[in-house]
């Protein structure tokens, strides 16, 4: 048995190497060139000069603003389409949800292009509305993975609960702040994960609708435009760093599942 | 009834707010204009342009190949990772779990600039080889396969791969006739993730492509901020076609679903 156990264990050994190589040896040389200058010195410039610049500091600030509020207005939007799905008594309500999820599988940065020539036609300029427009280039492209999430969670709960709450004197309002809306929270914080920590980085978004100085992603893209790996390195550790952080909030309360893998139901 | 009237407005205005940008695309790629107004005439040269500019023929080949070339590595990675992982030691198992969830939750911009530093400044590979673009896109979709495979390892009845072996089939017989019929569908639906996420990716591929060579995505993004409208009104031709690609899929997958649902309910 000893012989045969081992044969299984040993397939995981190429994906471990690789994982080991691809994944944790990168995050090292990060570290490594985060805190080191050109000439491979110890520094902590990169660190204190990213604290110091009021170009670097706001930036964080703005990625921030508009990552809050991307998400805020994803989740005032999805809750109500999640839940008005989930408790839909039709037959075809799986159609309909993949209907919600399926523009997610068109690449984004057609779909941005899309929005980008309507928003061109209703505002005329792009400049006038930087802020509102990433907020509404993210929310279009994020939706989705808002959506999904809260669905599952609520399309889950037990509908005795429920009928619990009203047997018990609730009226649909109680019953859906005291019941439905707390026992929804897993899949909130699960579409807030999805969404918010693109929304600080998917810099992509903000560029192509004309407004791409002031999100962290484009921070990093700015030092590798420069050739300056150190400075690229720090800000790449300080997004991972707000990233762990986040990860480590969010996770108590997250659904189980994987939402970008759920996506494919 | 005014209940039902509101829930209503709330889908049909999500649905516009999703699909309408697309649509408006796709009936103006059918046509002359060059941007957003009155309609002029009718026009398939979008589509002519699209077909047939060797640029814009590579750049969609060359995502695609791309898309299946990694997901490929990566789905047998992944698997290969989620079946030695789950007959792993627990220390084993939670160790390779961690490291897998980091590309899982980090945002692609760090993913591709460190893969970029280790390869290309650290170990001074060209991205002329295609290889940090390749290792890119396998790090960024083996992780989903390894979550989408290690379900299906833990629903799987383990008396059945133990009564092959009794009945004298060799372990890697038994893996192969057993387990991997068994966790199939993980596979399968780990695959499909990996190439929807490689044809999506802009930030690993832009950090660790040749400069040569572009994706759908890094293409589309450098596209917008030209000016050469025949480009531009192609991409709107471009985005029409991925459009119906995916409907046709969702409505295939759908009818497949119901067949199996029948299926079942006639057993």
């Amino acid at each position: 048995m000893g012989k045969l156990s081992f044969s299984r264990k040993s397939l995981g050994i190429p994906y471990a190497l690789f994982l080991l190589l691809f994944v944790a040896a990168p995050l090292l040389v990060l570290i490594y060139y985060a805190f080191t200058n050109g000439q491979g010195q110890f520094t902590l410039a990169n660190l204190t000069g990213f604290f110091t610049n009021p170009n670097t500091l706001g930036t964080l600030c703005y990625s921030f603003a508009i990552a809050v509020t991307t998400t805020a207005v994803c989740l005032l939007l999805a809750y109500p389409t999640a839940y008005i799905l989930a408790k839909s008594k039709l037959k075809a309500k799986s159609v309909i949800v993949m209907i919600f999820i399926m523009p997610m599988w068109i690449n984004f940065s057609l779909r941005i292009t899309a929005l980008k020539e309507i928003l061109t036609l209703i505002e005329g300029n792009l400049a006038y509305y930087p802020f509102a427009n990433a907020v509404i280039g993210m929310t279009y492209d994020f939706l989705p993975f808002m959506i999904l999430p809260i669905y599952n969670t609520i399309v889950k709960l037990d509908e005795s609960l429920l009928e619990a709450a009203r047997d018990l004197g609730a009226n649909e309002t109680e019953a859906f702040l005291k019941v439905t809306l707390p026992l929804s929270v897993p899949g909130i914080v699960s579409g807030i994960a999805m969404v918010f920590l693109p929304a600080m980085t998917n810099y992509v978004v903000l560029d192509m609708l004309y407004n791409s100085t002031y999100i962290m992603g484009s921070l990093i893209g700015s030092y590798f435009a420069a050739y300056n790996w150190n400075g690229g390195s720090m800000i790449a550790l300080i997004l991972l760093a707000i990233i762990c952080l986040f990860t480590l909030l969010t996770r108590g309360a997250e659904e189980e599942e994987n939402p970008r893998g759920g996506a494919l139901l | 009834m005014i209940k039902k009237v509101v829930k209503g407005f709330v889908i049909i205005f999500i649905l516009l707010f999703l699909y309408l940008p697309i649509l408006i695309l796709a009936v103006y790629s059918f046509t002359d204009a060059t941007q957003l107004g009155a309609i002029r005439g009718f026009s398939l040269h979008n589509y002519v342009t699209l077909f047939t500019t060797p640029e814009l023929r590579n750049m969609i080949f060359g995502t695609i190949v791309l898309a299946f070339f990694s997901a490929a590595i990566a789905t047998v990675l992944g698997t290969m990772g989620a079946i030695g992982s789950f007959y792993s030691g627990k220390h084993v198992s939670s160790a390779i779990s961690t490291v897998n969830q980091i590309p899982v939750v980090n945002a692609d911009v760090v993913t591709g600039f460190s893969i970029c530093i280790l390869l290309v400044v650290v170990f001074g590979i060209s991205k002329d080889t295609f290889v940090p673009l390749v290792v890119g896109h396998v790090t960024l979709c083996a992780p989903f396969v390894f979550l989408s495979v290690v379900p299906k390892l833990k629903q799987m009845d383990p008396s059945i791969y133990e009564a092959a072996l009794d009945l004298g089939a060799a372990p890697a017989e038994a893996l192969r006739k057993v387990v991997i019929p068994q966790i199939f569908p993980g596979i399968l639906s780990g695959f499909a993730l990996a190439v929807t996420l490689s044809l999506d990716d802009y930030f690993v591929a832009t950090y660790t492509k040749p400069a040569t060579f572009d994706t759908i995505s890094t293409y589309v993004v450098n596209a917008t901020k030209g000016a050469q409208t025949t480009i531009k009104t192609a991409l709107w031709a471009l985005s029409t076609v991925i459009f119906l690609v995916v409907v046709l899929f969702v409505v295939l997958m759908n009818m497949q679903a119901n067949k199996e649902a029948a299926e079942r309910a006639g057993v």
